[in-house]
């Protein structure tokens, strides 16, 4: 069992979450979050004052998988967030140590597999 | 000769002259509470952007009308075009326009209020992706070639007014122009990349609510301001500016219930929208009663047209068309059938036994959304020539906001740095030098 993250840009959230179904992974969550990876920074005037922007918006994606679903979730992740240019955002795979449904208290595996699957 | 002039040159009115100011304030007000309408309708990234499409419209809109506009629709050169007797506000003076009882300075300065709001109008149709700049340029030139050229039509005098057309405050010019000009538009400019694709949702409903209760609050002038005074048309226009949206809300409400079983926020928003459109051309010239008739029955084609809309591919985006054109439209043809010479002074509709009104009026329902269609598209195909557009596909992604404005609607300024300004010689030297 592994925990993706996916960082990507917001407007590509929606092709990440696509690519998601159409690799048959559920069970998402995504979070609105700013950070920085390098790209460069905006700059922004209001009145007199200019300011460099140096946060973006960006959206995480947490998804637990079992081990099957690793590559398929980092490939659909990779294909909906790409856009060639710097500030695609980043994937960090972390093992899991465990995982509990609350509804059923089933665990580990069991737990990551959505219903119906 | 002299004589003659003399003779026929009224005096201004006070109490005349007092209300047309204020109506004049009112029309104004109705362009920033257009722009927080849209604003709300509008994805967050684009909030700026389409608040700011309203806000130039003001700026280009009053210098093109004093240039050239106002002299091309009031002008007297014949009754298609008004030529260029006014041109730069030639003999435009404190002295009252000939026929009117507030001075001519007023006159002109009232209608301009109504060429900004019909600019801004049509920007509802390509927010989200039309380039900034491009829209500036077609603004001045739409101002002068479309607006000007259908305000003297029907009011100035041009070949509708003198046809015996009824249209009380701008059916033809504003409404019916602005809402298939928006069509034109929404098809030489093109779709949204996401439209069809993603949900592309209105980002604050109370934008919309807020907007459109200031739209409504404006309309009163524009509508009780188009009698140019405080005669009785003028009153029966203010009153009926009450009466029309608040039907058509109850009718929206209904249409809502039916179709989603839930009464809408923006539903409501759209409705108080189209009621006032709906009023426009027939408020001083129904009764009371029928106006409220006519708020209730001219809701369902503009509800239809919203609902059918997004079903095809013309991103029109904010439905410009549905709730300007076909009620605009509507109330011209309305005027045609239930006009009353007991309550308006002027003539008879079909139901008092005058059908040539209504010949006259489906005149105006036909020539000016041909007019205004054909020279959108024209002119949009031309400026399409020497400008792109619309932003590219990656700035589209990123929001107009950030691309066009360099700015932020909802700003948070964390991981913001500031840009200091070149520090002096003598400051670095002495940072540099410590101890």
């Amino acid at each position: 069992m592994k925990l993706v993250i996916g960082i990507v840009r917001p407007e590509k959230a929606n092709d990440v979450l696509e690519a998601l179904y159409r690799a048959e992974v559920r069970g998402v969550s995504l979070s609105r979050v700013q950070g920085h990876g390098g790209e460069l920074d905006r700059v922004e005037t209001y009145r007199g004052t200019t300011v460099k922007m140096g946060l973006s918006d960006k959206v995480r994606f947490e998804i637990a998988v079992s081990d099957p679903f690793v590559e398929p979730t980092i490939s659909a992740l990779c294909e909906g967030g790409r856009t060639g240019e710097v500030g695609d955002g980043k994937i960090f795979v972390v093992p899991l140590e465990r995982v509990v449904r609350i509804r059923t208290s089933e665990t580990d595996d069991a737990a990551v597999t959505p219903v119906g699957a | 000769m002299e004589a003659l002039v003399l003779a026929q040159a009224a005096k201004v009115d006070t109490g005349d002259t007092a209300w047309m100011l204020a109506a004049t304030a009112l029309v104004l007000l109705m362009t920033p509470a257009l722009g927080l309408f849209y604003a709300g309708l509008v994805r967050s990234k684009n909030t700026l952007n389409t608040f700011m499409m309203c806000i130039a419209a003001i700026a280009i809109a009053t210098v093109t009308w004093a240039a050239i506009g106002y002299s091309f629709a009031f002008g007297e050169a014949n009754e298609i075009i008004g030529g260029f007797d006014h041109a730069f506000l030639k003999d435009v003076t404190l002295e009252p326009r000939e026929g009117s009882t507030i001075p001519h300075l007023l006159f002109f300065a009232f209608q301009g209020t109504f060429c900004i709001i019909t600019v801004a109008l049509i920007s509802g149709a390509v927010v989200e992706r039309m380039r900034f700049g491009a829209f500036l340029v077609f603004a001045a030139l739409w101002s002068v070639l479309v607006y000007a050229v259908l305000a003297h039509w029907a009011f100035g005098p041009g070949w509708l007014l003198n046809g015996g057309t009824l249209d009380f405050a701008g059916g033809v010019p504003v409404e019916m122009a602005s809402g298939f000009s928006a069509l034109a538009a929404a098809l030489v400019v093109g779709a949204r990349k996401d439209y069809g694709r993603l949900a592309l949702l209105p980002h604050n409903a109370i934008y919309c609510l807020l907007g459109a209760g200031l739209l409504w609050f404006g309309w009163f002038g524009f509508n009780g301001g188009s009698g140019f005074g405080t005669g009785q048309n003028s009153v029966l226009a203010f009153t009926n500016t009450l009466l029309c949206p608040a039907t058509s809300l109850i009718v929206w409400f209904a249409l809502d219930l039916i179709r989603g079983r839930t009464v809408t926020a923006i539903g409501a928003a759209t409705a108080i929208i189209v009621g006032c459109v709906l009023i426009t051309p027939a408020g001083g010239f129904v009764s009371p009663g029928w106006a409220m008739a006519l708020g209730a029955a001219g809701a369902l084609p503009c509800y239809a047209v919203i609902a059918f809309r997004p079903r095809t591919r013309v991103d029109e985006t904010l439905d410009v068309l549905a709730a300007h054109g076909i009620a605009g439209l509507t109330g011209i043809l309305f005027v045609g059938f239930f006009a009353q010479e007991s309550w308006n002074g002027i003539s008879d509709g079909l139901l008092y036994g005058n059908a040539a009104q209504l010949g006259d009026q489906a005149l105006a329902a036909l020539a000016a959304p041909a007019y205004a269609f054909v020279m959108t598209f024209a002119l949009l195909k031309l400026i399409g020539l020497l400008m792109p557009l619309r932003a590219t596909q990656r700035e589209e992604a990123l929001g107009m906001d950030v691309v066009q404005h360099g700015e932020e609607a909802y700003v948070s300024g964390e991981g913001a740095i500031l840009v200091a300004p070149e520090p002096d010689a003598a400051g670095e030297v002495a940072v540099a030098q410590p101890g």
